[in-house]
């Protein structure tokens, strides 16, 4: 390994195609903690709503081709828990019956990280350089949660963010109801979650909801949207790169520049 | 009892449309999770006890031929007799030949969720044995006719005001403008009420939380007696219970019986933990006449060996219910049948079949907290997975599906996805203009009918990457 370590960024879909400015906020955080980050071209999804549906073989083509585009990398770091959790925890499991590609899945899947948690956990950042003007709120997303044990890293580094101030949310453990293709297949259970957990953000007074992945965000937001909740809602890498003046908070007006 | 899985999406928008049953599944929601937290927090070695339980289950299953045997041997030793029952009928007609031979007119019932499995209180009545249920929760589901929405807390979907209506409804010989409006009151008129059927059941029928092979004892958890009374007053004491309830060993049960009510109810121990063995003998002041145990398979076997047999560890505690946000936003009827929340959406299945049962294990958002909180870490999500790749493999064609068909295909061709997706980007940026969302959306009604759509920025991060690249070789 170089002093530098090189780092495979898995943009994941929904920063690509909703919101590049996550993915270059996680360029910015990965670089100024040391790392050479590099994106591979060819990647595309991870395969995740085809493994949750029970699409095994689709799946399994999937996450063929992230090991063959990221193995190389001394890390993977993708910014969110699901995606990296799909990759670390399930990529082995989809091939139990496949002894090589099983051996190669679990020797990458020891090298991902969700973002945040790699930036504390890995590269020992303790603080970053960045400002805010608001009240925080932050919830915990499930895969990054249960799977990978993020919890406190992003809490440390939010609170040396210059001018933010972070109240935590009851409940915060608690699923929002996006789940992937949930949403889309049972969207009176889902909403009646989200505006469970809306309820709760509202409760706080916090005029900022952060979390570390975009699926649960853009629901939040969709929600508190619909609801006619003003609360800011963004990816915590746009926070802790200082790149919010880059982009509308998600779901706000004006989203449309960055 | 009648299944009404296919119909879960209907009963869920129907169970979130009502305003009781969000009131109680939200005191319910908030008590029992809290009630666990602070027992385990009090348990230093629960983590590791955890771990002692699920070897205890997966042991005995792995040796559970050899286990029954041994308990009935035993059953038998001390004066009892086992009915190995197949299937539901079988399980049924067992019962119903003893309470025939005994000549009973009545059957008190402990709580039982497998008599509800095998819709035994329907077929007693028609048959001339009216059963009578004796847990506070499955006395009043009992009054208005309708089944237990829980593992353990049958009324666990009622709010106190619907209790009181039950009682002013059924017992009309009470004054009629008596005061009800206090949980102990409504209790001691239960109990009272109750008193008179114990006194007069012929046989009494209960669960069993374990079957305990090295003594031939059954053992149930419960917190209001009734369960004792229940079975050494009758002439027969019944128990109707399924084949993977058995440990080999009291020491083992004892190491269950510490994860039990702890994740149950978060007591450290249930008020009373009753051991049956055998019927009363000579010496006895009390005790049934005769002891039956009642064995049922019902499509238990059949897991065995297959990627569901973790399943068959599940004590029946409800802590995945519990800490569900599904289950608890749609309450246990929804379901459709005995068993629900995330331990039904494996189980149910296995038990009627996935062509009926389909949509249980594909409500859940995998957020992983059933399995956190399992006391004998049962993979609930993975297995539920396992179901929906049995579906996939065999369901047809439908507009989900195709999409994902055609996402799936993009997403394994690099070059054509990465236009798509700048494509989509741009598109739907344009679209949204500077509102950010869009409220409805050709497609996305899933989404759009209760939440807003945020709106793309505009451009992909792939193609503005590679921008960047290029203008900075």
């Amino acid at each position: 390994m170089s002093a530098k370590p090189r780092v495979g960024l898995f943009v994941t879909c929904l920063v690509d195609l909703f919101r590049p400015t996550v993915g270059f906020a996680a360029v910015s955080l990965l670089e100024r903690a040391g790392c050479t980050v590099e994106v591979p071209m060819a990647q595309t999804c991870c395969g995740q709503p085809a493994y949750n549906s029970g699409d095994k073989a689709d799946a399994k083509d999937l996450a063929r081709r992230v090991i063959d585009l990221f193995e190389s990398f001394d890390y993977v770091v993708a910014p969110s828990g699901s995606c990296a959790g799909m990759i670390r925890e399930h990529y082995p499991r989809l091939f139990e019956d496949d002894p090589a590609t099983h051996h190669r899945a679990e020797r990458m899947g020891k090298r991902t990280y969700e973002l945040v948690s790699f930036l504390v956990d890995v590269m020992g950042m303790g603080a970053v350089d960045a400002d805010y003007a608001g009240t925080i709120t932050y919830h915990d997303s499930c895969s990054g949660l249960r799977e990978l044990g993020v919890k406190e890293q992003p809490r440390k580094l939010l609170k040396s963010v210059k001018g933010a101030k972070l109240v935590e949310l009851p409940g915060a453990e608690v699923c929002c109801g996006f789940g992937g293709t949930f949403c889309i297949k049972y969207p009176d259970i889902s909403v009646k979650m989200t505006s469970d957990k809306t309820a709760d953000i509202a409760a706080t007074g916090a005029d900022t909801l952060l979390a570390g992945d975009m699926g649960c965000l853009m629901n939040m937001a969709g929600r508190l949207s619909r609801e006619g909740k003003p609360v800011r809602v963004r990816h915590v890498a746009e926070v802790l790169a200082g790149m919010t003046d880059a982009v509308a908070p998600i779901a706000a007006s004006d989203a449309g520049k960055g | 009892m009648e299944i009404s899985t296919q119909r879960f999406k209907k009963n869920t928008t129907e169970a979130i449309a009502s305003p009781t049953l969000r009131q109680a599944l939200k005191q319910a929601g908030t008590d029992l999770p809290a009630h666990r937290r602070n027992a385990v927090g009090k348990l230093p070695e629960f983590e590791a006890l955890r771990d002692e339980g699920k070897a205890i289950k997966d042991h005995t299953l792995a040796h559970l031929d050899f286990y029954l045997e041994t308990f009935e041997r035993n059953v038998i030793a001390s004066g009892g007799q086992v009915h190995w029952a197949r299937n539901a009928a079988e399980a049924r007609e067992a019962v119903l030949s003893i309470c025939k031979r005994l000549g009973a007119r009545t059957a008190t019932k402990g709580k039982s969720i497998v008599t509800e499995e095998i819709g035994l209180n329907d077929f007693l009545e028609a048959n001339g044995v009216v059963p009578v249920e004796t847990d506070m929760g499955e006395y009043i589901v009992q009054l208005r006719h309708e089944p237990p929405s829980h593992l353990i807390a049958p009324a666990f979907h009622l709010v106190r005001d619907q209790w009181v209506e039950a009682f002013r409804k059924a017992h009309t010989d009470l004054p009629p403008d008596r005061y009800l409006d206090d949980r102990r009151v409504l209790a001691d008129e239960g109990r009272a009420v109750l008193r008179d059927k114990f006194l007069a059941a012929d046989v009494g029928i209960t669960g069993a939380n374990f079957l305990i092979a090295e003594t031939g004892s059954t053992a149930i958890v419960t917190n209001e007696g009734n369960g004792d009374l229940t079975q050494t007053l009758p002439k027969a004491h019944i128990v109707v219970t399924t084949i993977e309830k058995v440990v080999p060993t009291l020491e083992d049960t004892m190491t269950l019986l510490r994860l039990l009510p702890r994740s149950a109810t978060g007591q450290e121990i249930s008020t009373y933990v009753t051991f049956s063995t055998g019927p009363r003998r000579a010496a006895d002041r009390d005790g049934p006449g005769e002891f039956h145990v009642v064995l049922l398979d019902n499509g238990r076997s059949a897991m065995i060996g297959t990627e569901f047999q973790d399943m068959l560890r599940c004590i029946r505690c409800s802590a995945c219910l519990n800490h569900c946000p599904v289950f608890l936003s749609v309450g246990g009827h929804a379901y459709g049948w005995v068993y629900s929340g995330p331990m039904g959406a494996v189980l149910t299945p296995s038990l009627i079949g996935v062509d009926t049962a389909g949509h249980l294990p594909n409500a859940s958002t995998f957020c992983g907290k059933c399995e956190s909180v399992c006391p004998v870490k049962i993979p609930l999500p993975k297995m539920m997975r396992h179901w929906r790749e049995r579906e996939w493999q065999r369901a047809s064609a439908s507009r989900y599906r195709l999409g994902l068909k055609l996402w799936a295909y993009l997403a394994k061709r690099p070059g054509l996805y990465r236009w798509g997706a700048e494509l989509a980007s741009r598109f739907l940026g344009n679209q949204a203009g500077s509102r950010g969302k869009f409220r409805t959306l050709p497609l996305a009604g899933g989404w759009t009918k209760g939440r807003d759509l945020p709106a793309p920025e505009g451009r992909s991060f792939m193609s503005l990457w590679a921008e960047q690249q290029r203008a900075k070789r």
